[in-house]
């Protein structure tokens, strides 16, 4: 093994794909198995930080996966729930997590990419600010304010 | 569906990874559609990792058949389509159900129904019904160095630092997929540069009576999965010939409060005649003492209840063994359970045939002990009771059941479980914690 449960300072694509959304930070690791209702998306776990937000439809970051291997089965059938977040940026590649996206993609054609980012550039993104991951890891940061659009590329 | 059939495979993974005449016969769809789309997995998985290698195996243990929801029966049911039949002895974990007594199944008719159609699935596999999560249990174990795919914390902890079997931590949907094609990547503990000691845990000051003691051993288990993380940690200090018993449990409390997938302890386990040899003749990069205080305070971590009210008494995490049963039929030969106190032991099903034969089971189900096979009391919708506090001897039952059932829970050692429940209130003996 390589690279896997290593940081990295080049951001690594583990899991190609392209999504864009808004972007939710956690504080700590979290498990899917019993972290997350796979149903909605809620993040259920008492003891973390973020208890009470929703996964779902957001680019999730966080430092890495956490606890039970049957989380790569809860992020399948988040994803085929609909309630999954678009894409995982995490600091340590974690194969638990791969794994359900790796499976959703060969069972419902559902990507979802998970890249593992360098540690500046991890630190740096915001909750609520929107992200657009490209197949190659690249990330595109849009503002969300909705005077300076995502495409406004003629300026104020 | 076309999903995940187009050309990216081959364009950008196969390239990657060294694959065998076989494998590359498997992508190709020789071997029928499931094995196609298991190979796919274990090779996708393998790019994701950075691994550039496969390895062959011996032998699977499988935990996808456990009922999470309709993904996994989609899963396995496209396995079963495209004709999947796994290519080494696979044994399987528990179900959500106890197969064999689905009276015990209190939780909803169609998810009861869902579990019992996923469990049919893998067995059409070809996979063995053991139903256990100690498939270490079983006839025709895996031997020193032989390497397998095993998922189960608990199993496959006890298959790299017990029986010195080599195993990935592996989890759900790779699995049978390792079973299905044979092949895993080349990575993690089947490989000798990760399975030497990278943290050392010496005991510092515990006595020999409390080392003599069963319930000291799942604490340990806590304390040094909470210190090593995923790393693998050797234990330097411990009694030699530790039983099976006990370093299970050591294990099983490993894998629960940390991500430990293997762990030596000189004098014990196969790799590890010597601490110089557990470490691969490399200084540790951690140290950490543990005293009997952490070990107390690992007790008391795990104990989320008060009072003297019972409920419950949850043995069998992981599941019990012939060699329990003997002790707790020890405890229990005379005496009767409280009518207020519902008493389960979890257990594989032929644990359970080896208990009938020697009219245990049928001591145990008369002095009011519920058995339970297939499943477990924390995966399952078996208690009556989960408004109240339930007692345990397993650092596991106790670390998940709250979060999973809602319970409060007593961590203690068997006796006390035992005594507890005849009396129909928690009793513990706090003379083994005199002095710490």
């Amino acid at each position: 093994m390589r690279r896997c449960g290593q940081v990295s300072e080049h951001p690594v694509v583990v899991v190609a794909g392209s999504a864009t959304g808004e972007v939710l930070c956690l504080d700590e690791p979290l498990s899917f198995w019993g972290g997350v209702d796979p149903r909605t998306g809620e993040i259920v776990d008492r003891h973390h930080p973020q208890r009470g937000c929703t996964v779902a439809g957001r680019v999730l970051v966080m430092p890495s996966g956490r606890g039970s291997s049957s989380s790569s089965s809860l992020l399948l059938e988040a994803i085929r729930n609909g309630s999954a977040p678009v894409a995982l940026l995490v600091r340590r590649a974690d194969e638990i997590l791969s794994l359900g996206a790796i499976v959703a993609d060969e069972l419902y054609g559902r990507s979802l990419p998970v890249v593992v980012l360098d540690s500046a550039t991890y630190s740096s993104l915001m909750t609520g600010e929107t992200v657009a991951v490209g197949e190659d890891g690249s990330l595109n940061r849009q503002s969300d304010s909705v005077d300076d659009g995502p495409d406004n590329t003629t300026g104020g | 569906m076309a999903a995940g059939s187009g050309p990216t495979l081959s364009a950008t993974y196969a390239q990657r990874v060294d694959l065998s005449v076989e494998d590359r016969q498997r992508l190709a769809g020789d071997a029928g559609p499931a094995a196609r789309l298991a190979m796919r997995i274990v090779v996708r998985l393998a790019e994701s990792m950075g691994v550039d290698r496969l390895l062959d195996i011996t032998g699977a243990h499988v935990d996808s058949c456990l009922y999470h929801g309709q993904s996994g029966l989609d899963f396995a049911g496209r396995l079963v389509e495209g004709g999947a039949s796994v290519a080494v002895p696979t044994t399987l974990n528990v179900s959500s159900l106890d197969l064999l007594h689905p009276e015990l199944h209190r939780g909803d008719e169609a998810e009861g129904e869902a579990a019992r159609r996923l469990a049919e699935m893998y067995e059409k596999m070809g996979c063995q019904p053991t139903w256990t999560c100690a498939p270490y249990h079983l006839e025709n174990r895996p031997s020193l160095g032989e390497q397998v795919a095993w998922a189960e914390s608990n199993a496959i902890v006890f298959a790299n630092s017990v029986l010195g079997a080599r195993t990935a931590r592996y989890g759900d949907l790779i699995d049978i997929s390792a079973a299905i094609t044979g092949r895993v990547p080349a990575a993690g503990l089947h490989l000798d540069e990760n399975r030497r000691a990278t943290i050392l845990i010496r005991l510092q000051d515990i006595s020999p009576d409390l080392l003599n003691i069963d319930q000291v051993y799942p604490l340990l288990g806590t304390v040094v999965g909470a210190a090593s993380g995923s790393r693998v940690p050797v234990i330097d200090g411990l009694p030699t010939a530790l039983s099976e018993v006990r370093l299970r449990a050591l294990g099983a409390g490993a894998a629960t409060a940390g991500s430990v997938g293997m762990f030596h302890s000189v004098g014990n386990t196969p790799e590890a005649p010597t601490l110089e040899a557990a470490l691969g003749g490399r200084e540790p990069h951690e140290v950490v003492e543990v005293t009997a205080s952490d070990l107390r305070a690992a007790r008391d971590r795990l104990c989320t209840a008060s009072g003297s009210a019972l409920s419950s008494v949850c043995l069998g995490t992981p599941h019990y063994s012939v060699d329990e049963f003997q002790n707790l039929v020890t405890l229990l030969t005379g005496r009767r359970v409280h009518t207020d106190v519902d008493f389960y032991v979890s257990t594989g099903r032929s644990v359970l045939a080896e208990l009938e034969l020697r009219g245990w089971a049928d001591l145990l189900r008369s002095a009011g002990v519920t058995l339970v096979v297939d499943t477990c009391t924390y995966v399952s919708a078996v208690l009556a009771d989960t408004t109240g506090t339930a007692m345990t001897d397993s650092a596991k039952w106790a670390w998940y059941a709250p979060g999973n059932l809602g319970v409060d829970v007593v961590f203690a050692g068997t006796s006390e479980c035992v005594e507890s429940a005849v009396a129909g209130k928690v009793l513990l003996d706090e003379t083994v914690w005199s002095g710490v």
